[in-house]
């Protein structure tokens, strides 16, 4: 029986109102699912003592024993300072050679362009794993073992064809009049890219040295490899390695704190350059 | 296209831009791999640094051989399918979701980005703190809707490993995916949409006629670089589960040989397996997805 001719904008808006309610439930369990994890992190960091051990949504007394700890118990500050000379110095190399090699690509037609862009793309995508006993071998005979050098040079092998295929594609959008009228000019190659493109590439490099310092920053299976003490030991590593009284005992409070400690900063960088990095993630649509 | 001495001198200043990245890739990268072949097929170990000697393919044959291998290779393909599988699906319902026109939709891609953002080490010790089989608030959550009867071990039980470690993947990279879809969705031309309407396709329809075939390039590379990335999987299973067989993954399999029994010859071997498994696997997708990777730059945004 169908409702009356007076109900029927009525139920309209009903169900107007069910699809809009469905809809924000939808968008909360997606907020929750991505951030309750950091939340957790927090709430348990500022615990203290056995307070950790309840699943209470809210620390009943919070307190900053588990940041002291980390800070003055171990050398968590050192593993911070290491993680950003490493990955300032990976960038710093990475965007200086790739900023030539993809004026290369992305400005001049010559043979073997595309296959070359492909086998750059191939090295990036290559499990670590496959170059890890050639770089061990390598590392120890330059005597950078235990070397924050050595991690810088093996971060290149993953930062460096990324930023080749991010710039490579930034570098493709300039337009060629530019080129062309300061060619006329008598500009050589050199001075087109140090004095034309680089300045309005700024953006890009921006994006591109961006990703390329938070995967350095990130990395793991190298920096756990190539370096053996505490005072070497980068971010990642650091936090991996947290370890208590004994191996059952670990201090979740400190490996939480530590993991919050971490993740403050990346969030405001994340918040601040949201628009460039998901157009740099879409240009170069590589790795997570 | 005929080459003027221009041209040509031009082609020359290429190769000179190219020659330092050139030069340094192949010393950190080429070399090494080389290296690393090499070495899987000698006696090699890291801890003597005396001679070695050439032992022909006898490392692949032991690795053939060895159970712990195949469960290795095995938990690879299992965690790359089902985490792919279940990002991209995950990953779809939420870049639709985000596509719809409403308030505070920056802030949440903002927030989409933090998990790609953090180190895997911290999402694995954040997890890992959440599945604690004592005092884990997974646990408790299961425990009082009475999902489960008792608290599990998720990340020691070797029934749950596996599983724990592909839901924490999923929710590292499922906002990355997200986020290259929706970039994907937002060029779609809303006219289409309209003429759609007009020929009576509902939602359902308009997504599988219109939105599907137009996304699939997008989803097909975002799948391929996700597959790759997921097979070399290490820091996962590393801070979350050790060196537990049940879960252990190839790269975990090839650095223990490597790095923790010093046997450079074998792990070498390991981690050959690997790479050539990540070659078989990006040959077979670019083939099955016809996808041309070379024409992703121009897409560039």
């Amino acid at each position: 029986m169908a409702a009356p001719p007076s109900l029927r904008p009525i139920a309209r808006r009903i169900r107007r109102l069910a699809g809009r309610l469905l809809f924000a439930l939808l968008v909360a369990a997606i907020v929750t699912y991505t951030v309750f994890p950091f939340y957790w992190a927090i709430v348990a960091s500022l615990k203290s003592g056995n307070e950790l051990f309840s699943a209470s949504l809210l620390p009943a007394d919070p307190g900053w024993e588990n940041y002291r700890a980390i800070f003055r118990d171990r050398p968590f500050a050192r593993s911070i300072l290491n993680s950003l000379l490493v990955a300032t110095a990976t960038v710093a190399v990475s965007l200086a050679l790739a900023a030539a090699a993809a004026f290369a690509l992305g400005r001049i037609t010559f043979r073997g362009r595309g296959a070359l862009l492909l086998a750059i793309l191939a090295v990036s995508m290559f499990p670590q794993i496959a170059i890890l006993a050639g770089l061990f071998e390598l590392i120890r005979a330059l005597g950078l073992y235990n070397n924050l050098l050595a991690l810088v040079f093996s971060h290149l092998t993953f930062t460096l064809p990324f930023a080749v295929w991010v710039l490579t594609g930034f570098m493709r959008e300039m337009p060629t009049a530019l080129e062309e009228a300061a060619m006329i000019d008598g500009a050589t190659p050199f001075v087109v890219l140090t004095r034309i493109f680089l300045p309005l590439l700024a953006p890009a490099l921006v994006t591109t040295g961006l990703l390329t310092f938070i995967v350095s920053w990130n990395e793991f299976l190298f920096a756990l490899t190539f370096t053996l003490t505490d005072d070497k030991r980068t971010v990642p590593v650091a936090i991996a390695l947290i370890t208590g009284a004994s191996r059952f005992e670990l201090p979740w409070g400190q490996i939480m704190a530590a993991s919050v400690t971490v993740t403050l900063p990346l969030i405001a960088l994340v918040l601040v350059f949201q628009r460039r990095i998901i157009a740099g993630l879409a240009a170069g649509a590589v790795k997570g | 296209m005929v080459a003027t001495p221009a041209t040509r001198a031009r082609r020359r200043q290429a190769w000179r831009y190219l020659l330092p990245m050139l030069a340094v890739l192949a010393a950190v990268a080429g070399w090494p791999l080389a290296r690393t072949l090499w070495f899987a097929l000698t006696d090699a170990r890291l801890d003597t640094t005396g001679g070695y000697h050439l032992v022909g393919l006898d490392n692949f044959a032991y690795l053939a051989a060895d159970r712990d291998w195949w469960i290795a290779v095995r938990n690879t393909l299992v965690f790359t399918a089902a985490s792919v599988l279940l990002e991209t699906l995950l990953g779809l319902v939420i870049a639709l979701t985000l596509n719809a026109r409403m308030r505070g939709r920056g802030l949440l891609r903002a927030a989409m980005l933090i998990p790609w953002a953090i180190p895997t080490v911290v999402s694995a010790q954040m997890w890992g703190w959440m599945l604690h089989d004592q005092f884990g608030v997974i646990n408790a959550l299961l425990l009082a809707t009475g999902l489960i009867a008792e608290p599990q071990a998720w990340t020691a039980d070797p029934n749950l490993a596996l599983g724990a470690v592909i839901a924490v993947d999923v929710w590292k990279t499922t906002p990355f995916m997200a986020l290259l879809l929706l970039a994907a969705l937002q060029m779609l031309p809303p006219q289409l949409y309209e003429a759609g309407r007009v020929d009576g396709l509902g939602p359902l329809g308009a997504f599988r006629h219109i939105t599907l075939p137009l996304i699939r390039p997008a989803l097909m590379v975002a799948v391929i670089f996700r597959s790759l990335d997921a097979m070399r999987v290490f820091d996962l299973m590393y801070v979350l589960t050790g060196n537990s067989r049940a879960s252990a993954s190839m790269s975990i399999y090839a650095r223990e040989q490597l790095i923790d029994f010093q046997d450079l010859g074998y792990g070498s071997a390991a981690a050959t397996g690997l790479f050539t498994a990540v070659a078989a696997v990006t040959a077979l997708l670019i083939i099955a997805g016809r996808v041309r990777l070379a024409a992703a730059p121009d897409r560039a945004a």
